[in-house]
């Protein structure tokens, strides 16, 4: 990738800019924590995710991931590699993932995170495929196992075309490590609650509020936390500690266990409202 | 190729485009202490004792080189040499990397060791090396690769291993090394993944190397003993490529020899039917590079960029990667690439073993079936070194059905 593309009309750095910023900014006039809702695209058919995306937002989700499948998900717990076996059994690409989020913003203003591993998006080619992406009206992307000592090209290009790069912090980062990510993330930073793979736990871990202080220290992005939650109760001890809770595998559960396209985005939204119903804090 | 070439990694793990470090975020910081934990164990002299003790007195270094006399007249060209790699203790040349990781693993002080395993090979030898080091050891095996290799199973089983199914994906190697680094980034804080080929995030193509190079500086030495001179030809088989590597290595610098990378054709040129990712000039297709487990390098994969299913009659060689400094080495055109199908392979070992009395591993067999082919065309005082990665014990199974 020699050139860069001269698509940005935005300033990357304001996060105001986009509409995840926009959304993070909403949430903190209204004291309120995000619901940042993870699905994996084309679990079970693209159709179906393009139902359960509307229904999510329609149940106040406040940023949603799109998983984009693939074959080796080493980050990933058994639920969510079901979901990716699944989608990829019904013929999703990356092309395809994307051509679901033009369609989708004929019908909602829900701000659309991609969540990739990198090699799909390699496979595109970077330029085209953050074209692409902002074309569609996506607002930012995740690669899960792209950290910033190998981004820098990748930052680059998606920021140019007006893009949000987030990037993950973990338990194991150590401040130094924290700030350089930091430094080369936009729209929000994902924390990682625990070490491990994706996936349903009871309890929230016992040293989070450390880490989340930790974090603090070296930025002042929204945060999301991730991994693990899947409780309303999870949701309400975060309140006014972080600005977003990621869940993901409770919500491909109920997608799994649905019997039909339409059963998983009303599983999905009712999980939704119950979960949201944590992020006032009383 | 520049003297600056064997320096390589440079200090992002590159090899020119190919290696790096794709992994999430929570190995980040394990994996800049496994680089720092091995620098400063590759300059402690007591280190170094020790692993040669135990390569010595425990594994069996150093390993013959043998000269092949009966093979040599019978193929009538070159002088043939096999490195004994299949003399070690466990049966192949994987002791190597697991004693020194092993080591860096008690020296960094984490007690418990994971792995992945296909053939079984490398698993047995990481539990062979966790029961001598009195470390806790867990193998990652395809349930797949399980049944083929039953025997090496009940092997790490006695040497007090836990053997883990893994029941997702192809349930070979790939998902097998998957389910490792999702054991590992669950436990990092008290458990080394002990990986078993030139693969992986950046330090371990260059550690597993470092920690295999041993087999080349010995046949250096050793060929220069009985020829007098260097040798015209390196063969060895890629699967990952630890055993080729471990050859090649020192040779790098040695501008006259050539050397011979021969991956697994399966059972034919489409993807799908066979495990060669850089004898595209073989007419082997579906590689391109790609990111998987950690490094880019070339891989098999489908025209929307997912990782493609590989088949290879040796379990050893089934994997969709290449190490990255194999892709490297391709692309300077240092070493040259091709491969053999499964029935040559199977072939080869027959002939090894009837005219040498060595019954080689299938995947050291690929290795000596390019030989086979080329050595009539080659002269009588040209001298060849091939590489015995293993010996074929574990392959009976397979090998009975061509009695």
């Amino acid at each position: 990738m020699s050139e860069t593309p001269q698509a940005a009309t935005s300033t990357p750095e304001s996060q105001a800019q986009t509409r995840i910023g926009r959304r993070f900014a909403e949430l903190r006039r209204a004291g309120e924590l995000g619901l940042v809702a993870y699905i994996t695209a084309g679990d079970p058919s693209l159709a179906a995710t393009r139902e359960i995306v509307l229904a999510a937002a329609d149940a106040g989700a406040d940023v949603i991931e799109l998983g984009v499948p693939f074959s080796d998900p080493v980050a990933d717990g058994p639920v969510i590699q079901r979901a990716s076996e699944r989608a990829l059994r019904a013929g999703t690409t990356l092309a395809a993932v994307i051509d679901l989020v033009a369609d989708l913003r004929r019908s909602t203003e829900v701000p659309l995170v991609l969540f990739s591993y990198f090699y799909p998006i390699l496979q595109i080619g970077l330029g085209d495929f953050a074209l692409r992406t902002a074309q569609v009206g996506a607002d930012g992307v995740l690669a899960t196992d792209l950290t910033p000592e190998e981004a820098t090209e990748y930052r680059q290009v998606l920021r140019a075309a007006g893009l949000d790069t987030i990037f993950l912090a973990a338990p194991t980062t150590p401040d130094e490590r924290l700030a350089r990510i930091a430094a080369v993330s936009s729209g929000f930073l994902y924390l990682i609650s625990r070490t491990g793979v994706t996936g349903q736990r009871d309890q929230l871990p016992e040293d989070l509020t450390a880490l989340v202080s930790r974090v603090r220290r070296s930025t002042a992005l929204p945060l999301a936390v991730g991994f693990g939650l899947s409780q309303p109760e999870h949701l309400r001890a975060l309140v006014g500690k972080v600005e977003a809770a990621v869940v993901g595998s409770a919500l491909v559960s109920e997608i799994e266990r649905a019997e039909s396209g339409a059963a998983a985005a009303q599983a999905v939204a009712a999980r939704i409202r119950s979960l949201k119903s944590g992020s006032h804090g009383r | 190729m520049s003297a600056a070439a064997k320096n390589l990694p440079d200090e992002r793990g590159r090899f020119g485009p190919y290696g790096g470090r794709y992994v999430p975020e929570t190995l980040m910081a394990p994996l800049e202490e496994l680089e720092r934990g091995y620098a400063a164990a590759r300059i402690d002299a007591a280190f170094a004792q020790r692993l040669d003790d135990l390569l010595h007195n425990f594994a069996g270094r150093p390993t013959p080189l043998q000269f092949a006399e009966r093979l040599t007249a019978h193929l009538g060209g070159p002088r043939i040499y096999l490195k004994r790699e299949d003399l070690l203790h466990t049966g192949a040349h994987k002791i190597n990397n697991c004693l020194g990781q092993g080591l860096l693993a008690e020296r960094m002080g984490k007690r418990r060791i994971i792995a992945e395993t296909g053939a079984g090979q490398h698993g047995v030898a990481t539990a062979t090396v966790a029961a001598r080091l009195g470390l806790e050891c867990v193998v990652y095996m395809g349930t797949e690769d399980m049944e083929r290799q039953r025997l090496n199973v009940f092997r790490m089983r006695l040497l007090g291993a836990e053997v883990v199914g893994v029941d997702a994906g192809s349930r070979t190697l790939k998902d097998a090394i998957s389910e490792a680094m999702r054991d590992w980034v669950t436990n990092v804080r008290s458990t080394h993944y002990l990986l078993g080929s030139v693969l992986g995030p950046h330090p371990y193509p260059a550690m597993v190397r470092d920690f295999h190079k041993v087999i080349g500086i010995e046949a250096r030495e050793q060929i220069l003993r009985a020829e007098g001179r260097l040798p015209d030809l390196l063969v060895a088989c890629v699967g990952g490529g630890s055993n080729a590597i471990g050859l090649f290595h020192a040779f790098i610098g040695d501008e006259s020899v050539r050397m011979l990378g021969v991956e697994a054709g399966g059972r034919g040129h489409g993807l799908g039917e066979h495990a060669a990712r850089l004898a595209a000039a073989a007419g082997y297709a579906g590689a391109r590079p790609g990111v998987l487990h950690g490094t880019y390098t070339y891989i098999l994969q489908t025209p929307e960029g997912q990782i493609a299913t590989t088949h290879s009659v040796s379990a050893g060689l089934d994997y969709a990667a290449v190490g990255p400094e194999h892709a490297w080495l391709a692309k300077e055109r240092r070493a040259e690439y091709t491969a053999v199908d499964d029935d040559a392979a199977v072939d080869a070992a027959r002939t090894l073993a009837r005219i040498e009395g060595i019954i080689p591993a299938l995947e050291s067999a690929h290795s000596l079936a390019e030989l086979i082919r080329r050595a009539p065309q080659m002269s009588l005082d040209q001298v060849v070194i091939a590489n015995v990665s293993g010996r074929g014990d574990k392959d009976m199974d397979i090998l009975a059905r061509y009695l």
